[in-house]
């Protein structure tokens, strides 16, 4: 059984020109103790589709318009209110990109530890505050029963980071979701952060979704890779697959923009074009107006997601003539 | 936090020094001669005279300030010249009256205003928000003293339920000072409650957008402990600060509610005494107000590190 099933999941949004699609027939399922990376431009989708997976977008506007999210055998999609409150937290639990406002100033970080173990457990105070402490120490926070009782401000970006991470495991999650975890991070920051997530990992055996813009992030931590564009999921593949033999133009395009030392080529490619708006997607392929080898029939539909090899599926008319011998 | 309150008293000092001082101008700032002005036109020069010597008027002005202050220190602040008693006695009398009506229209002000507010945030633009910034603004533009005499009519004249007017004190009777200033309070606290609701409103909004709002649904806490704890812990860190000044513009605005409702406070006391040029009941009274406002304001101060700890650390 798998830990994660989404099928063919569409989250709208109302806005001022009608209901507009954020996220459009997103599928992929997640196996337990799978690091599943999910990889985009801004505006990809790839937040909303988290986001509708914890049911934490403001509705309205937001709507899930069709499809479903399977967790742990349990259908997700149409829970009430107080049930998923119990799913997420012990369930399935998120940290996000900005360490320095995703924790409350006002409130101590072992009072924003303890409390979400305490919506979930029956425990006293004291051994609250013990779990809190272990938390602190398995992150890597230095003296953590010092640091328990200080606040957000006293701290760096990575220490944040650290602490949401704490909150986010203290339930033991059977799922996490990493949403640019490292992106408001220094370098050197963002490779501790990202090991530290890998050994926590192992050591809870949680699944992990790893939501990022960077490749880097991707070669270096997930097993499998969703590429999103425009709203829809258009490449899926093991991570060495997606590195050596990237089926979508798209993809390719992504792959291409990372720069490089070694080999010789420009010093910094870009895609042309820019994303489009949700309101203003073209028809039939989204990639279409930016693809270098997009034919009249291209606007005609939208691709479908097709496995073209095994566990390797694209959504691009052209990608078996295209894809390198 | 007591660093806190310790620092803002000291910071307190030079600002009752600046308003001793006023005070001690207003009787010597009356241009032409004080103690003819206070005396009034029907004065013989004698009484005129009198007067003056009374006053101190006719001292060097360095020695009228070394009194002053001298006086001050012992808690003296002069004679009233038309109730004949001293002036700190008389405030004495007066002020807890006024900063009892005033806190009890605060205790108005504070529930009507965060609770509309918070409602009125969770469920913006439905008919329940627009309702509760109707109301709001139904507050904030009816005059107090017109809300006031609505009030009697149907509650005192009509009904039949509240005294029209008359003071009893606390001390005499709990809830006799209850039934003569729940209208006073609650007139008086419509207008200030309004714009709480609007301040309220609007932090509220602004912290549930916030992203440890976010954090704090995806650690699967409860929407009442989200919304009770997490967003209102740091939308009152603006109410606070507007508390202060509410309670300022309650005392002052208890002086036409005082006048509406026959309160002896310190409202009527200060009129008695701005009408008859009893100069050293103003100068006194306005020293005592202004004190009472500035400890207010620390208070406001020390609230505000209690709930923010990043002014605590400062």
């Amino acid at each position: 059984m798998n830990l994660l099933d989404v099928s063919g999941l569409t989250t709208a949004f109302m806005t001022g020109r009608g209901e507009v699609n954020a996220i459009e027939d997103v599928s992929f399922s997640l196996k337990e103790g799978e690091i599943l990376g999910i990889v985009g431009e801004s505006g990809s989708g790839k937040s909303v589709t988290a986001l509708t997976i914890m049911d934490l977008l403001p509705k309205p506007p937001a709507r899930v318009a069709a499809g479903e999210v399977t967790f742990n055998g349990e259908r997700l999609t149409g829970l009430s209110d107080r049930q998923m409150q119990q799913v997420r937290g012990p369930g399935i639990s998120m940290i996000f990109q900005e360490p320095m406002t995703s924790l409350n100033p006002v409130f101590s970080i072992g009072d924003q530890i303890m409390e979400t173990i305490a919506a979930h457990e029956r425990l006293s105070q004291a051994d609250l505050r013990r779990r809190a402490i272990t938390m602190l120490d398995k992150v890597g926070i230095p003296s953590a029963s010092r640091r328990l009782d200080d606040y957000p401000h006293q701290m760096s970006g990575g220490q944040r980071q650290r602490v949401m991470i704490a909150m986010a495991l203290a339930c033991n999650p059977k799922l996490l979701i990493a949403d640019e975890p490292t992106t408001a991070l220094d370098v050197t920051i963002q490779a501790q952060i990202l090991d530290l997530l890998m050994d926590l990992r192992d050591e809870f055996g949680m699944g992990v979704i790893i939501i990022t813009h960077n490749m880097g992030v991707i070669a270096e931590t997930a097993d499998r890779v969703l590429v999103m564009y425009a709203g829809r999921v258009i490449e899926e593949a093991p991570v060495a697959t997606i590195f050596d033999r990237p089926m979508h133009p798209y993809t390719r395009g992504l792959l291409e923009c990372v720069p490089s030392l070694t080999e010789d080529k420009p010093r910094l490619v870009a895609i042309p074009g820019t994303l489009p708006e949700p309101a203003r997607r073209p028809p039939g392929c989204r990639f279409g107006p930016r693809c270098a080898h997009a034919l009249p029939s291209c606007a005609a539909a939208i691709p479908p997601l097709e496995t073209l090899e095994p566990a390797h599926a694209a959504a691009c008319f052209r990608a078996k003539e295209l894809a390198p011998a | 936090m007591i660093g806190v309150a310790f620092r803002r008293l000291l910071s307190a000092i030079p600002v009752l020094l600046i308003v001793s001082l006023i005070a001690f101008g207003l009787m010597r700032l009356i241009p032409g001669d004080p103690a003819a002005a206070i005396a009034g036109v029907s004065a013989t020069p004698a009484q005129i005279e009198q007067l003056r010597r009374d006053l101190g008027l006719d001292q060097p002005i360095y020695l009228q300030l070394i009194d002053y202050y001298r006086g001050l220190a012992q808690g003296n602040l002069g004679r009233s010249l038309l109730l004949g008693t001293g002036v700190f006695a008389a405030t004495m009398e007066r002020l807890p009256v006024t900063i009892g009506l005033s806190l009890y229209a605060l205790v108005f002000t504070l529930l009507i205003g965060i609770a509309s507010g918070i409602i009125a945030a969770l469920r913006q633009n439905s008919w329940v928000d627009q309702a509760a910034m109707m109301f709001a603004m139904i507050g904030i533009s009816v005059p107090s003293f017109f809300l006031g005499l609505l009030m009697i009519i149907l509650f005192a004249v009509h009904l039949g339920w509240l005294p029209s007017g008359g003071y009893v004190p606390f001390g005499e009777s709990p809830v006799g000072w209850l039934r003569s200033m729940t209208m006073p309070a609650f007139s008086l606290a419509l207008l200030q409650a309004g714009l709480l609701a609007r301040i309220t409103r609007s932090s509220m909004l602004e912290v549930l957008r916030q992203d440890y709002i976010r954090t704090a649904k995806a650690k699967g806490l409860p929407h009442r402990r989200v919304v009770l704890k997490h967003a209102l812990a740091n939308a009152l860190i603006p109410i606070v600060t507007v508390v202060g000044i509410i309670v300022s513009l309650l005392m002052s605005g208890a002086v036409v509610t005082e006048a509406l409702f026959s309160i002896p406070g310190m409202g009527q006391l200060l009129t008695q005494a701005v009408l008859n040029r009893d100069y050293p009941m103003v100068q006194g009274g306005l020293l005592l107000v202004t004190t009472f406002l500035v400890l207010v304001n620390i208070t406001v101060d020390v609230l505000y590190a209690a709930l923010d700890p990043r002014v605590r650390y400062e």
